[in-house]
């Protein structure tokens, strides 16, 4: 690993920070909460593969990752990640082998839960990474889905890590490349899917859930300082809130130190 | 038998022609062939076709050399940054046209391509607007469950390139770590290409054919390319270059700053030997290995 990485030339992935934690630490320890112990989890990457490692090392000791390059582990890397084909994640893996065997214990529904991020989401938990209509200006090509799409059709729950902004929360988006509930009820078993659909977004400003009769993405709590306000202000369609809105749980120190060396230059959760 | 053994310009040159299918970058984000890459882009291939799963920046940069008219793939960017701007670029000019994947489905693509057949069912992608704009997607009801799936056509690429650790002269090859879709992707193709770290003698490599990720007599031609894989990792040899990917995000920005980065690291130095001068020692000592972690022997005796 080169370690310390000059990455001024990086968009910050943070919109704030508090005096104890940056919004991205929140955010992982949101996702590491997600994750129950014994589960099989593909893991993804950025911050979600930051969220499995602290669940693994806190109360889901017993988690086994997969990771799509084709590589099982169920210890924590020894050296920090920037991504899943970084060597460490090899050294000592249960497994290394092809993509096609990671999708084939996905489509058999083997995988508890996985994490994917999106440019642009829907009401109904829609991801697109592919294209967006800029109004006028035409569309602007994304990279993709890469696994995305495979992630959110085949595991038996999917998890939502997104910037909260009113262009990226759309009554509906321009391309569907990870189907959530498509229009509603019912759609997942029309389309053909076997399982699944997204059970938690969570964002930049809250966590959202969706209401288990009209698959409607809920606001379930908003991050400490941010108002329920704010986040209806920041989603482009009349967004429903639970009856009681609570205030996400902030990471602690325990989590933090954890963390902190998971990530120990701040790239994917600092300033 | 004959050696496959020649140099990467003669293997580019003579397996790569204008206008070839060429499936790469088969390992998601080890072991990418960015020696092959530059090479075909000094030698101004045109009207490629480009196949494969998270393609990291190796496609980005052959798109931005012009040498790409058609993307059939998952994935095309930067991994730890995001966008790859040539490729934004080539897509919103109209001047490539993509058949937007999954990683599943260009896996099973390619599977379906080795295994001969024209098709092959999955359950992934139904309801995604990847079935209504890729026309090698089509929905199709079992014949005995009755459900629906997903039919996913053969691909067959012209060509595989592929980086290994190790090959020996006539292309019976090691490689370990992840191996992503190395393994379809080069039973679907005609021909295929190696990049090899070291070359080895045949009886390293039948010490060990668990090993082998593909048979030996069907790759065309085996090139010594030592660090061929840079930026990307090659398990048991260099760590990811992290800072060179950083790097790219904003020396790709603008055409001119592509054009200008491509002159310094792909048209200025020749050959890859080239390369690594400009590259450095320092930083190849940088990325070398620190903590090595030798296999226990397998006994394959009888």
């Amino acid at each position: 690993m080169i370690w310390p990485l000059n990455t001024t030339c990086c968009r910050s992935l943070l919109i704030m920070a508090t005096d104890h934690y940056t919004q991205a630490e929140l955010m992982v320890a949101a996702a590491a909460r997600e994750i129950a112990d014994q589960e099989v989890i593909f893991v993804g990457m950025r911050l979600p593969l930051l969220g499995f490692l602290l669940a693994k090392s806190t109360h889901a000791p017993n988690a086994v990752g997969i990771y799509e390059l084709g590589l099982i582990r169920d210890s924590v890397a020894p050296e920090p990640i920037l991504t899943m084909g970084d060597l460490p994640n090899f050294y000592r893996a249960q497994w290394l082998c092809d993509m096609a065997d990671m999708m084939g214990l996905l489509q058999k529904g083997e995988v508890h839960a996985s994490f994917i991020g999106g440019a642009q989401v829907d009401r109904f938990g829609n991801l697109n990474t592919t294209y967006s209509r800029n109004g006028s200006s035409g569309t602007t090509r994304l990279p993709g889905s890469g696994g995305a799409c495979d992630l959110a059709s085949l595991a038996q729950r999917h998890i939502i890590i997104m910037k909260h902004e009113k262009r990226r929360f759309v009554p509906r988006v321009d391309y569907i490349t990870s189907p959530g509930y498509g229009d509603g009820p019912g759609w997942r078993q029309r389309a053909g899917l076997p399982r699944g659909g997204p059970s938690r977004v969570i964002t930049t400003l809250g966590i959202l859930g969706f209401d288990s009769q009209n698959k409607e993405m809920v606001l379930q709590s908003v991050h400490p300082g941010v108002s329920v306000q704010t986040v209806l202000e920041h989603t482009a369609w009349p967004l429903r809130t639970a009856p009681e809105v609570s205030t996400t749980p902030e990471p602690t120190q325990d989590e933090l130190a954890m963390l902190r060396r998971f990530d120990p230059q701040g790239y994917w959760t600092g300033e | 038998m004959q050696s496959k053994v020649m140099d990467l310009s003669l293997a580019i040159d003579r397996f790569v022609p204008s206008g070839s299918t060429l499936v790469t970058c088969t390992c998601l984000e080890a072991l990418i062939p960015f020696a092959a890459g530059h090479e075909i882009m000094r030698q101004k291939k045109q009207d490629l076709t480009l196949i494969g799963p998270i393609s990291d920046i190796c496609f980005d940069q052959l798109i931005g050399a012009g040498c790409v008219s058609r993307v059939r793939a998952a994935w095309v960017g930067n991994v730890i940054t995001g966008s790859g701007y040539n490729f934004r670029r080539a897509v919103e000019s109209g001047a490539l046209e993509v058949e937007d994947h999954s990683n599943f489905t260009i896996s099973t693509a390619l599977q379906a391509g080795a295994s001969g057949i024209p098709f092959l069912p999955v359950r992934t992608a139904l309801g995604s607007s990847l079935m209504e704009t890729n026309q090698s997607l089509k929905t199709m009801t079992c014949p005995f469950s009755g459900d629906t799936l997903a039919a996913v056509a053969a691909i067959t690429p012209d060509v595989a390139i592929i980086h290994v650790q190790r090959s020996d002269p006539f292309g019976n090859a090691h490689l370990w770590g992840n191996l992503g879709i190395a393994r379809e992707a080069c039973l679907a193709s005609d021909h295929v290409i190696l990049t090899a770290e070291t070359i080895v003698e045949p009886e390293v490599i039948t010490s060990d054919p668990n090993r082998v990720f593909t048979p030996g007599f069907r790759v065309s031609a085996v090139a010594h390319v030592p660090w061929g894989a840079h930026p990307s990792a090659v398990p048991g040899y260099y760590n990811r270059d992290h800072q060179m990917y950083l790097n790219y995000q904003n020396a790709s920005r603008t055409v001119a700053q592509f054009a200008q980065w491509k002159k310094e690291w792909v048209d200025s130095p020749s050959s890859r030997s080239e390369y690594l001068k400009l590259l450095g020692q320092e930083r190849m000592d940088d990325l070398a290995l620190k903590h090595h972690l030798l296999s226990e022997p397998a006994d394959y005796g009888y």
